[in-house]
């Protein structure tokens, strides 16, 4: 929502040069998950040993709240696994830092339900990915679906008002957005959609999962038709599929507006890109998050005038920005040229020749994990 | 929900404002809406509605000039439509003897 009287600067050149402090980041608790979703974008699973502790979480809180972010994503893994989680939101909240934080729903039992309901500065976020246990199970796991159901019907119970209702869109649960929207509306919940990066596990499985152009088409009117529908603003890159944008803000806020804190404290662009070359610092180097989000390198760089590069010959560049850069960046595209999902085609032939896939730096799977298919495209 | 010059309103007390360059991010902890205030004076305006008479005194204190002000009322009818502002029921002393608590926010 924009509140905008005419103005001479508009409000998305001064967004993307960057503001003082982010107007809202993903902040992932921890890598420890009782799951093994095949498109994490975090690779989680194992726990890292060198994790931010209660105090230094606390003091990321404190100098959110001096920075006046307001309300911060948790994640993770699943945050809630941690035993200090209900005292970091808490703290969070007691700070003036609302929290949204995003769960598979298993430990979201009758006693947990009823305390969240009792906070108004708490918002939850349950992930499903499909609409019925099988479309959602071979995406998360066996058993999830209906781990997500129980805790649904536990708000529920305990009237805890509009959660949210969070869906990665896939090929194969593109078909079940009415069946999404019914399944939030019997809840009182709000959908969120958001779209399938090829970062994280998603490296493996984009490929297999990630929309067919077709697809894209029946989502961007999808969502055109319903303009409540949240969606982090991800869909920005269907802009181009007709003169109507999507509602939102249409840029990129990798280091500009948004960023992500991971479990070990290191701060990156944004939640899609752990990868080293997107690390801006930790907030345990001197100056802590405050300096990096202001001061550092990386963020500087993201925040002076992009090149269109290959795009800036193309009339759809205004409407969809060149889209994202995590997708550009882990399939191996040039970050200056169109988004691999890009729906005038440019992306299809520039994947032909990509160059190679960045190899992961950051992964926390657990040995053995669930593989949608041992096919992987090579770069 | 419209917005008229000879109504008072005020900030509600759940909405926090942070100073960007292009006026100011309003964040509001109760529904958790996030809106962007786009100029310096539609800031000042909303920081002041509580110690005004009316929204027309506001403006006037604001030097919102006559040509924006039916961009500014529409602008405070979303802000009241996202609850960042309410009508303001009890009557206020507006010679300015109540005003610490909206200047030290």
């Amino acid at each position: 929502m924009t509140t905008a009287p005419p103005s001479p600067n508009r409000l998305t050149d001064q967004m993307k040069a960057g503001l003082d402090a982010p107007i809202c980041l993903t902040w992932e608790l921890t890598y420890a998950c009782n799951l093994a979703c095949v498109h994490c974008l975090s690779s989680s699973g194992r726990r890292d040993p060198r994790e931010l502790d209660t105090a230094e979480a606390e003091a990321v809180i404190d100098e959110l709240q001096r920075m006046q972010v307001f309300y911060v994503n948790i994640g993770g893994g699943e945050p809630t696994i941690r035993p200090d989680f209900f005292h970091l939101v808490d703290y969070a909240v007691d700070h003036g830092v609302g929290v949204k934080f995003s769960t598979n729903g298993s430990r979201i039992d009758a006693d947990v339900a009823r305390r969240l309901a009792g906070s108004d500065y708490i918002d939850i976020q349950l992930s499903i990915d499909g609409a019925d246990a099988a479309t959602n199970d071979a995406v998360r796991g066996e058993g999830s679906f209906a781990t997500a159901i129980e805790a649904m019907e536990h708000l529920a119970a305990a009237d805890f008002g509009e959660f949210k209702i969070s869906v990665v869109m896939t090929r194969h649960n593109v078909a079940q957005l009415d069946a999404f929207q019914t399944l939030a509306d019997r809840y009182g919940a709000q959908l969120r959609l958001t779209r399938l990066r090829p970062s994280g596990r998603g490296v493996d499985s984009w490929d297999e999962l990630h929309l067919r152009a077709e697809q894209q088409v029946q989502l961007y009117h999808w969502l055109l038709d319903r303009p409540e529908t949240l969606t982090g603003d991800s869909f920005f890159h269907l802009n181009a599929l007709g003169p109507e944008n999507l509602p939102g803000l249409n840029l990129c806020g990798a280091g500009r507006v948004v960023c992500l804190i991971d479990p070990v404290g290191d701060v990156y662009a944004c939640p899609f890109v752990l990868h080293d070359e997107f690390r801006a610092g930790n907030v345990r180097d001197t100056g802590g998050f405050t300096r990096i989000w202001r001061e550092s390198d990386l963020f500087t760089e993201l925040r002076e005038p992009q090149s269109a590069g290959a795009c800036a010959s193309c009339g759809e560049f205004d409407a969809c920005q060149g889209g994202c850069m995590a997708a550009k960046f882990f399939t191996g595209l040039p970050l200056d040229g169109p988004d691999p999902e890009c729906v005038t085609g440019h992306g299809e032939l520039a994947l032909a020749s990509a160059g190679s896939i960045p190899s992961t730096t950051s992964d926390h799977s657990k040995p053995v994990r669930v593989a949608l298919s041992p096919t992987r495209r090579q770069g | 929900m419209s917005v008229d010059l000879d109504q008072a309103w005020e900030l509600n007390d759940q909405v926090a404002l942070r100073p960007e360059p292009f006026g100011a991010l309003a964040y509001h902890y109760g529904n958790r809406r996030l809106t962007f205030l786009r100029a310096h004076e539609l800031v000042e305006v909303v920081e002041r509605l509580a110690e005004t008479t009316d929204v027309a005194d506001a403006f006037d204190r604001a030097g919102v000039a006559e040509t924006r002000r039916p961009a500014f009322l529409k602008a405070l009818a979303a802000l009241a439509a996202g609850d960042f502002i309410r009508p303001r029921t009890t009557a206020t002393d507006s010679r300015g003897a109540s005003t610490t608590d909206t200047e030290a926010a």
